[in-house]
């Protein structure tokens, strides 16, 4: 048993003609992922890279019996191919937009909590479970397998602590990346429900980043919940408050959300919080 | 994006919330003329507006001239002051409290009210404060209001219209799509009535394609975030000395904590995104430098944005705009090899690894300790 995705899982691309579809989706197959459509109405009955089926409709997809999408298209266009996704009742949903209305994107996660769907992002690297299935844009050279999952809310900080962890010679059970909106498919108490369950994963890594209270939360699970052994990284420590940095959910407002309420949270869970995130391998020892 | 109190009181208007009468002025000269007690409000987007000095009150066509006058010219807490409200005076027998917001960990918006108003909501003890989740399938149904009037101990009448403007207000809170949609006060009336005296509305930012009507500048952006922002690129102005330049909002975070842990602080927060364009690399540069840092730093890690690509970038940059001052990279991830080489070539010291990256820029700069 994997995280949320294994060899066998069979993947659709909402969106597969456009500049990033494309070129990820290419990155998916080498990786090994099962890509087994393409979506881009109007460009039906073409072919991706000469090999991968192109259909119209998320409904003409299904006679490959996809069981995860993922949907890169336009900010404005992300709730109307979500729709069309939990519509058809596909299992998994990793939207990579980002810039996506929160309004739209709550819509999309009650729809899909409603009907037992999970939806991965707006705005996140995806998932991966190294090397039977890769849904997402994360840089297929800096997995190892190994037996750390990791989760975060951002793309490039976690392909960094991903690597850090490989090189110290350690690997990854699962990678993913939760979406740096305010409103995600998934929380990191998800997640740890997951990462608790896995028989691949012994050690959990959390990267966290100011705004909301989702790591607060996160932290209080894991006092309760977790036997695993459980790391965390928190950026943000310098941010000043009021001002976005980057992404969208990351913005101290009224006091809430600092790195310091964070890494209080965790230190009093009892896990450890990395100073810099090349400094994660060595707690996971 | 912050609105101004007489645009989300012309939307309360739209969706039928009870305000005061009242009219938008930028010029004294476009005063009209007095014909009962009013209040003089600044539209501006800062809170304490009232203590500050940003409201007045005109009993007669000499203060009603006076008030716009001095209000229109004046600063606020360093903000200028371009139009100012003129609304009926109200009878205030009560202030409540009602808003409508995001919470994030939910995902769901969130009813607050009490009956305690006219105070920020944060200085109003808990066990007065009324909260409820809505549930985003259901919306907003009567029911919560009748909760909500209970535990405010509303009678009938105000109960009555306060279920009314509960459901308008969830309706602007969807329609309109809105982070935040808040009255305080909301007035109960000498006669009974209940009135929104003001109005505060914060849309998302990401969802402007929907209401192109809308177009406000940020008064806490300064003119170079304002610019950076036209041109796309996440930018925040920060008061250190070392200018920064990274890929990605979570690793260009991390970037300036590991800067500030080694005592050297950055001069602000840029990050590049996805991007394999090299004028959207040097362009960069064009941000950073008007910032005037002592040096600049640029942490990559290569994915869709390509190490090669970025050395070209930076090479651009560096002739286009004379830039002198020390440059520091660390490159990793794809084609870092290609890229390193680049930045060799043309003199540009370059590192693998974060930290190594950190420390170089933090002694070149000469503010380490």
């Amino acid at each position: 048993m994997t995280v949320l995705v294994n060899k066998d899982t069979k993947v659709i691309v909402q969106g597969i003609t456009g500049h990033q579809g494309s070129f990820h989706a290419g990155e998916m197959i080498k990786f090994g992922t099962k890509v087994v459509a393409g979506v881009t109405p109007g460009k039906g009955g073409t072919k991706f890279q000469d090999t991968v089926p192109i259909v119209d409709s998320v409904v003409d997809a299904m006679s490959f019996e996809p069981t995860a999408t993922m949907i890169s298209v336009p900010a404005h266009l992300v709730r109307d191919a979500a729709f069309e996704a939990i519509d058809q009742g596909i299992k998994l949903i990793y939207i990579l937009t980002e810039h996506v209305p929160f309004h739209d994107s709550m819509d999309i996660v009650h729809e899909a909590r409603q009907r037992g769907l999970t939806v991965i992002g707006p705005n996140g690297p995806g998932v991966t479970v190294p090397f039977e299935c890769k849904i997402g844009i994360m840089p297929n050279q800096i997995f190892k397998q190994g037996d750390v999952a990791v989760a975060s809310r951002s793309g490039t900080l976690t392909y960094e602590i991903v690597e850090a962890i490989t090189r110290s010679g350690m690997g990854e059970s699962a990678v993913i990346g939760l979406g740096g909106d305010p409103v995600v498919g998934m929380t990191y108490i998800d997640v740890l429900k997951l990462f608790e369950a896995d028989d691949r994963t012994r050690k959990i890594v959390l990267v966290g980043e100011i705004g909301g209270n989702n790591e607060e939360l996160a932290a209080k699970y894991i006092k309760e919940h977790v036997t695993k052994k459980v790391v965390a990284y928190i950026t943000g420590r310098s941010a000043p408050p009021g001002k976005r940095m980057g992404h969208a959910g990351a913005i101290i407002e009224k006091g809430v959300g600092t790195a310091e309420s964070k890494i209080k949270a965790f230190t009093d869970a009892g896990v450890q919080v990395a100073e810099y995130p090349v400094d994660v391998p060595k707690l996971l020892k | 994006m912050n609105l101004y109190e007489y645009m989300g009181k012309e939307i309360f208007r739209k969706y039928g919330i009870p305000v005061p009468d009242g009219y938008v002025t930028e010029k004294p000269s476009d005063t009209r003329e007095y014909k009962k007690p009013v209040v003089v409000k600044s539209q501006i987007l800062l809170g304490g507006r009232g203590k500050s000095g940003g409201i007045k009150f005109a009993k007669s066509q000499e203060d009603l001239k006076n008030s716009v006058r001095e209000l229109l010219g004046s600063k606020i807490r360093g903000l200028q002051v371009t139009k100012v409200l003129v609304e009926d005076m109200i009878n205030i027998k009560h202030e409540y409290y009602v808003s409508i917001a995001l919470n994030r960990s939910e995902r769901s918006p969130v009813l607050i009210a009490s009956s305690a108003g006219g105070v920020e909501i944060e200085a109003v003890p808990q066990k007065d404060i009324f909260t409820r989740k809505i549930d985003t399938l259901l919306g907003y149904s009567d029911f919560i209001g009748r909760e909500a009037s209970k535990f405010m101990n509303l009678d009938k009448n105000l109960s009555s219209q306060f279920r009314d403007i509960l459901g308008r207000l969830y309706k602007i809170f969807v329609e309109e799509d809105c982070e935040l949609v808040e009255i305080n006060p909301l007035v109960e009336t000498a006669e009974g009535k209940l009135v929104a005296a003001d109005a505060k509305i914060v849309m998302d930012n990401d969802s402007m394609f929907r209401h192109k009507e809308i177009n406000i500048t940020d008064p806490e952006k300064t003119p170079l975030e304002l610019e950076a922002q036209s041109k796309g690129y996440a930018f925040v102005e920060l008061d250190g000395q070392i200018g920064v330049i990274a890929n990605g909002a979570g690793l260009t975070m991390a970037t300036l904590d590991a800067l500030t842990l080694h005592k050297g602080k950055p001069r602000n927060f840029l990050d590049l995104g996805g991007t394999d364009d090299v004028e959207t690399v040097a362009n960069a540069f064009d941000l950073v430098l008007k910032a005037n840092p002592k040096a600049i730093l640029i942490n990559i890690f290569g994915g869709v944005t390509k190490g090669d690509t970025v050395a070209n970038g930076i090479v651009m940059a560096k002739k286009r705009f004379n830039i002198s001052k020390p440059i520091v990279v660390r490159l990793s991830g794809v084609h870092e090899e290609a890229g390193r080489e680049i930045l060799k070539q043309n003199g540009i010291e370059s590192y693998p690894t974060m930290m190594e990256a950190i420390e170089r820029v933090v002694k070149v700069a000469g503010v380490s300790q």
